[in-house]
């Protein structure tokens, strides 16, 4: 069950991540800061000013999205490896902040965050799944929103090719921000929902390794599809469990699959292109079709 | 006037400390701004090298107690895992989308990191190395020998890697590779050979720092790359990516920057966040950082 739900709440983080690095193509190695300010926001509206669960995970979302949009603009001017760099760098002050602020608890976090209750009723773990995967319908529902519309296609084309989006009259500040903002605001919904199920969150929980496993994730999954990140999330989510007997080499094996992925199927696992999307196309001929349009 | 005296006496022993900590950080992060001037990848499996290194050093160290063989051997080592690396990981991967070469370069990073840990232990180890040398005291500074060791070395590799780059035919070669790859390559530079080469040059140079550190701090443990990886990131493109003046200036400033920050100013800032904190602000006014181009 907690696997589950952590699972879950990774699942909105790959999307998420996604917007922002698949489909608008800027490589973001801080997601983990929007995904802590997300869970700061909800977890000390929660117990600061006691506000109920449904009032705090908007605000979650709103903080994110906010603070998403002015981080956004410094990463504006910067291009490329700067901008990954830029983020990562985002990723370390963010949590410094965390971390060296009294205001925001320290190195002792913020603890006690209620589990959210519904008619006064305090949550169980199975209601709580359930709300997690209805999020991540809703996540994926946006997505799909997102890459069937005008604003998909804009980001398309600043991910293909900067300089030419910007001659054909793509406004390359305005659509960047877009994606930023629902980047950060979707991650901000994962930190919320992430928050009120631990209880506890300290500025540990995400710093820069965390950004890197939810990059992995897209990354393994296939990088801009909708598809990709969910079953990378999935995979590399149970992938722990699954390794448990073999505890001291988890790690080591986590990175070797990296760079084997990389190294011989760089599209991940379900990106466009891959080998087992290439031998399902052949499979069904007629499924082709269908594949080419939700990718 | 004796208090004066006392506080310019603590400034230049706090510019001296600056400086060790910045030529550190040079080693590491030129080999960094090489690669990256040649392949246009973040090399972030760096840092993996220069831990590498410095168990390499500590390994030859028990076998020749002599540092400066020891050193050689560390260099020579790292180097050719450096050569390596790109053979085997970032050739294939030189026409992908940039994330590619950059998770790939992750993954090896904590691979490398855990295979440390699992063939030397979690522990921290010593590097013990004796110094006859006596610390040198110019009025209130002192200059301990470990300090000489790491400027003597950074100054001969950095004399050294300027002579290799600005005086021979490889090095040409080298910087035409960075100008532009191709072109190089269409003008009939054996474009394969110099890539290994800065791989080679850049690799060497990050097992130096790895022995150096190891033996400044006299500890050598499998995470020892954590923080350069990051730091070093944060300092070439605080000099512009792939400048090597730049790098060596970015290296410095920070260095120097956190021994006052620690020495001096009381701010609740980790000093690691400091590098990326300067980075942010001059990426602000210069978006191609320093001495860069665009």
């Amino acid at each position: 069950m907690t696997v589950s739900i952590t699972i879950g709440i990774y699942v909105i983080l790959a999307i998420s991540l996604n917007i922002i690095t698949g489909y608008a193509g800027q490589i973001s190695l801080g997601h983990a800061a929007f995904f802590g300010i997300g869970a700061y926001a909800s977890g000390m509206l929660a117990t600061r000013l006691g506000a109920p669960f449904f009032i705090c995970l908007p605000f979650a979302i709103v903080v994110t999205g906010i603070v998403g949009a002015i981080l956004g603009i410094p990463c504006l001017r910067v291009r490329e490896d700067f901008l990954a760099i830029t983020t990562m760098g985002i990723n370390f002050v963010v949590q410094a902040v965390f971390l060296y602020v009294p205001f925001f608890g320290g190195a002792l976090g913020i603890s006690n965050i209620p589990l959210p209750s519904l008619n006064g009723v305090e949550m169980t773990k199975s209601v709580y799944l359930v709300m997690v995967v209805l999020f991540v319908l809703i996540a994926i529902v946006i997505d799909g929103w997102l890459t069937r519309s005008w604003t998909g296609l804009a980001l398309a084309s600043i991910r293909e090719d900067e300089t030419a989006a910007e001659m054909s009259g793509v406004n390359l500040t305005r659509f960047k921000v877009i994606a930023f903002v629902l980047g950060s605001a979707m991650a901000g919904l994962a930190g919320g929902l992430y928050a009120h199920f631990m209880s506890f969150i300290s500025a540990q929980d995400f710093g820069f390794p965390e950004s890197i496993v939810i990059l992995s994730m897209v990354v393994f999954g296939g990088i801009g599809t909708l598809r990709g990140p969910i079953i990378g999330a999935i995979i590399l989510g149970v992938a722990p469990e699954f390794f448990r007997p073999i505890l001291d080499y988890r790690t080591l094996l986590y990175g070797a699959m990296l760079v084997v992925l990389m190294r011989f199927q760089p599209q991940g696992l379900l990106g466009i292109d891959s080998f087992i999307i290439r031998n399902v196309k052949r499979l069904w001929k007629k499924e082709t079709v269908v594949n080419e349009i939700s990718a | 006037m004796p208090l004066q005296g006392k506080v310019i006496g603590m400034l230049a022993q706090q510019i001296v400390n600056g400086i060790t900590i910045g030529s550190i950080y040079a080693l590491i992060a030129l080999g960094l701004t090489i690669v990256y001037g040649v392949l246009k990848i973040l090399h972030i499996a760096h840092a993996g090298v220069y831990a590498m290194g410095a168990y390499l050093g500590l390994w030859a160290y028990r076998f020749i107690p002599n540092l400066f063989l020891a050193m050689i051997v560390a260099m020579a080592l790292s180097g050719v895992s450096g050569i390596v690396i790109e053979r085997f990981l970032y050739k294939s991967m030189l026409d992908k989308s940039r994330i590619v070469p950059l998770i790939a370069s992750i993954g090896l990073f904590i691979a490398m990191e855990e295979a440390f840990r699992i063939i030397s232990g979690p522990y921290v180890k010593a590097f013990p190395v004796h110094f006859r040398q006596k610390p040198w005291i110019f009025g209130s500074v002192r200059i301990s020998a470990p300090q000489m060791l790491v400027f003597g070395v950074t100054i001969a590799l950095l004399v050294l890697l300027w002579w290799v780059i600005s005086k021979t035919r490889m090095g040409k070669a080298l910087r035409a590779v960075s100008m532009d790859r191709e072109m190089a390559d269409a003008l009939g530079v054996a474009t394969e050979r110099i890539i290994s080469l800065s791989f080679f040059i850049s690799s060497a140079l990050a097992g130096a720092a790895g022995v150096l550190v190891g033996v400044f701090y006299n500890s050598v443990y499998p995470t020892m790359g954590d923080i350069p990886a990051y730091k070093a990131l944060a300092i070439i493109v605080l000099g512009g990516m792939g400048s090597i003046p730049g790098t060596i200036l970015g290296a410095f400033l920070v260095g120097i920057s956190e021994t006052f920050l620690i020495g001096f100013v009381n701010i609740p800032l980790p000093r690691d966040a400091l590098a990326f904190i300067v980075m942010i602000a001059v990426l602000m006014f210069r978006p191609y950082g320093l001495l860069g181009k665009e």
